[in-house]
């Protein structure tokens, strides 16, 4: 199984239109070799949680770009527990202050890229901090 | 041989040379010197004098001698009395334009009550669901005094006829009052993707809007044509350039096919550009850009007012110019941003505030982007003279490839078939994300350079403080939008929302049924609801 190339689903939850960074990242990770499925935008945390479990992805990139980073990371969280998939790798950026952060990281979110994160510096992530599920 | 080839030939090949890009932040390559060789064409025919055709030079004939640009600071957060606070604050400080931010529910056509705007109630810009939240955002402002911007574009008609029934409420006649709506759907599919149905039937909204202020609301611009969002979602300037300008062919076009004489309506088409960090090439697209459309409305469409030639402009620095590292820099990057769109002559500026990539901006930071504007105007004399770039051998000659670039892919367009055909197969949108993409790469590689980031980084922040968003307006405000759905005439809302529907299919003009639906409180989720209905919702191909 190590071989297995690694399936990121990034997604635009919300309403907000920004989608230069997710299309970027999305790029960025095919790229270095993972296998990556884009939502498209304004999608509800109900239908990334189903296209996590239907694309069997290994991790989830959330983009939140409207300030509403706090209701809809800790939604998408709670829909993939209760599909079975509490175990993929939620990570996600956008316009997320410090101290917002550090609570979704101890929501157990793995990571937040804020502005001027370069990509390959999220493509390293993925890779030391994404495991196979 | 030319005088420019020789002297790169001899002295400039002697001299040294840093090994680097030279080239714009749209990564378009610069020659070390223009001289007269690089500049073409009489002065009357391709420059002329500000005023008179192709307006070049300005589209006013005393340009800022004659009056200075309206300052006009974009805000809206919170609640409709936050917002209507902050109004008061910047007009009390000097500005002189009001400019409106709706919430993300608001833009796309939801009510604060609606489970997908759970979460967003108010905090990208102010939320108003209802007839009454507008009258609240306007309280207290004389509408007939004060001119508007509403940056919403999906939801615009329904923004448009509360702001209309709040002035008719307030005794003031729809002639007098006065101001502009973003109403660009054609950029929206290319770049800022706020929508709620697909491109044709979002045309024929616009064009009912078009033809209806022009019969109604004279003073008001019903579309302002932007490049701001195609430029922030990572175009060049000349895409920026390009594509806004076929997005207005394809307004003026469709105005026409509905019956409009050209000179009905086109001098209250308006624009908005971005302004970013590369100085002369953006005061090179804003001279093109007014050449370009000067020369497509008087030949392409046979405008006889020259008012119908004359593009006349909002601008707003480059939002995603700013970083979240070292913050006050930003400060000198709006300074320098909006230089340019003054010596490229706006009509109207934003500046931004140095906090807006980590927040909506504190009430400090306004004014300071605020008082950037008045320290151009005021104290560095830039306004004494109209057009000082023009003769410029760069500038010039750097107006006349851009206008010549951007026609280019107008033209490129056109063969498609229009930009909505365009839009359909993606081609500009496609054409964007390969320009951001181009731009991350080259500054991941260090070919570009954005100070604070990837050179001259500190280790260590020094925070600044940043506005922060009550969460218990949205309860509030989903309880206010509830309290006018319960408290309302029922039978005659859905008899308003009946009308709506009936002209949406009929193909009748669409503003006077919208306005007759606010007038009974019918909410901007429920008019978008019609719309949903009747037009379809459009969904995000998510091209990447």
């Amino acid at each position: 199984m190590a071989d297995k190339r690694l399936r990121i689903l990034v997604a635009k939850p919300g309403l907000d239109g920004h989608d230069r960074g997710a299309k970027i990242i999305a790029r960025a990770l095919r790229d270095g070799g993972f296998e990556v499925i884009y939502t498209g935008l304004h999608q509800t945390p109900e239908m990334i949680a189903e296209a996590a479990v239907q694309e069997d992805a290994d991790a989830v990139g959330l983009s939140v770009l409207s300030g509403a980073h706090m209701t809809l990371f800790p939604e998408v969280m709670r829909l993939l527990k209760e599909r079975g998939a509490g175990d993929v790798a939620v990570f996600g950026g956008g316009i997320i202050p410090d101290e917002d952060a550090a609570k979704l990281k101890a929501m157990g979110v793995r990571q937040i890229f804020t502005p001027g994160a370069s990509t390959e510096d999220i493509v390293k992530w993925v890779r030391e901090n994404v495991a196979p599920r | 041989m030319s005088s420019k080839k020789k002297w790169l030939e001899t002295t400039y090949r002697q001299a040294s040379e840093r090994p680097i890009r030279f080239s714009t932040v749209s990564d378009m390559e610069l020659d070390p010197l223009y001289t007269p060789d690089d500049v073409s064409g009489s002065y009357d025919d391709a420059i002329g004098n500000p005023g008179e055709f192709p307006y070049t030079r300005g589209v006013y004939g005393s340009m800022y001698r004659g009056r200075l640009w309206t300052m006009r600071q974009f805000a809206g957060f919170g609640l409709a009395e936050d917002t209507n606070a902050r109004f008061h604050f910047l007009l009390g400080q000097g500005q002189d334009g009001l400019s409106t931010a709706f919430d993300m529910p608001t833009l796309m056509g939801y009510d604060a009550d609606h489970e997908r705007a759970l979460g967003e109630v108010g905090r990208e810009g102010v939320s108003v669901s209802t007839v009454y939240d507008m009258a609240t955002l306007f309280n207290r402002i004389p509408l007939d005094k004060v001119s508007t911007s509403m940056t919403v574009n999906c939801s615009a008609s329904i923004l448009l006829a509360m702001y209309l029934v709040v002035a008719e409420r307030n005794g003031i006649p729809w002639d007098r009052v006065g101001g502009t709506i973003q109403n660009d759907m054609l950029k929206e599919y290319i770049a800022q993707k706020e929508w709620i149905c697909p491109p044709r039937p979002a045309l024929r909204i616009v064009t009912d809007m078009i033809e209806f202020c022009a019969r109604k609301v004279p003073r008001w611009h019903a579309v302002s044509i932007s490049g701001y969002h195609i430029r922030e979602a990572g175009s060049t300037a000349v895409q920026e350039l390009a594509f806004t300008i076929a997005d207005g062919i394809c307004y003026v076009e469709d105005a026409i096919k509905r019956g409009l004489s050209v000179d009905d309506f086109a001098q209250r088409l308006s624009f908005f550009w971005n302004l970013h960090n590369d100085f002369l090439e953006e005061v090179a697209k804003l001279r093109a850009a007014r050449r370009l459309w000067a020369r497509i409305m008087k030949d392409r469409f046979g405008a006889k007012n020259p008012k119908s030639m004359m593009l006349r402009t909002h601008a707003q620095t480059a939002g995603a110019s700013l970083t979240a590292q070292q913050p006050m820099n930003n400060v000198v990057r709006v300074a320098i941003q909006a230089l340019a769109g003054v010596l490229g002559g706006v009509q109207s500026l934003h500046t931004n505030s140095m906090d807006e990539t980590l927040a909506l901006p504190t009430e400090q930071a306004v004014m300071v982007a605020l008082r950037t504007q008045q320290v151009i105007a005021e104290e560095t004399g830039v306004t004494n003279t109209i057009d000082p770039f023009g003769g410029s051998y760069a500038v010039e000659a750097l107006t006349d490839r851009m206008e010549r670039e951007a026609s280019d892919y107008i033209r490129r367009i056109d063969e498609m078939g229009g930009m909505i055909k365009a839009i359909e197969t993606g081609y500009p949108q496609r054409e964007i994300a390969e320009a951001a993409f181009h731009f991350q790469r080259q500054l991941e590689q260090g070919i570009k350079t954005v100070v604070g980031v990837n050179k001259y980084s500190m280790p260590e922040e020094i925070p600044i403080a940043t506005l922060k968003i009550d969460a218990a307006i949205e309860e509030k405000q989903i309880q206010r939008v509830r309290k006018v759905k319960r408290e309302r005439n029922s039978a005659a809302v859905k008899a308003a929302l009946a009308r709506v529907a009936e002209v949406c299919r009929s193909g009748e003009n669409l503003m006077e049924p919208i306005c007759e639906a606010v007038r009974h409180d019918a909410t901007v989720g429920e008019v978008s609801d019609i719309f949903r209905a009747e037009f379809g919702v459009y969904t995000d191909p998510g091209w990447i």
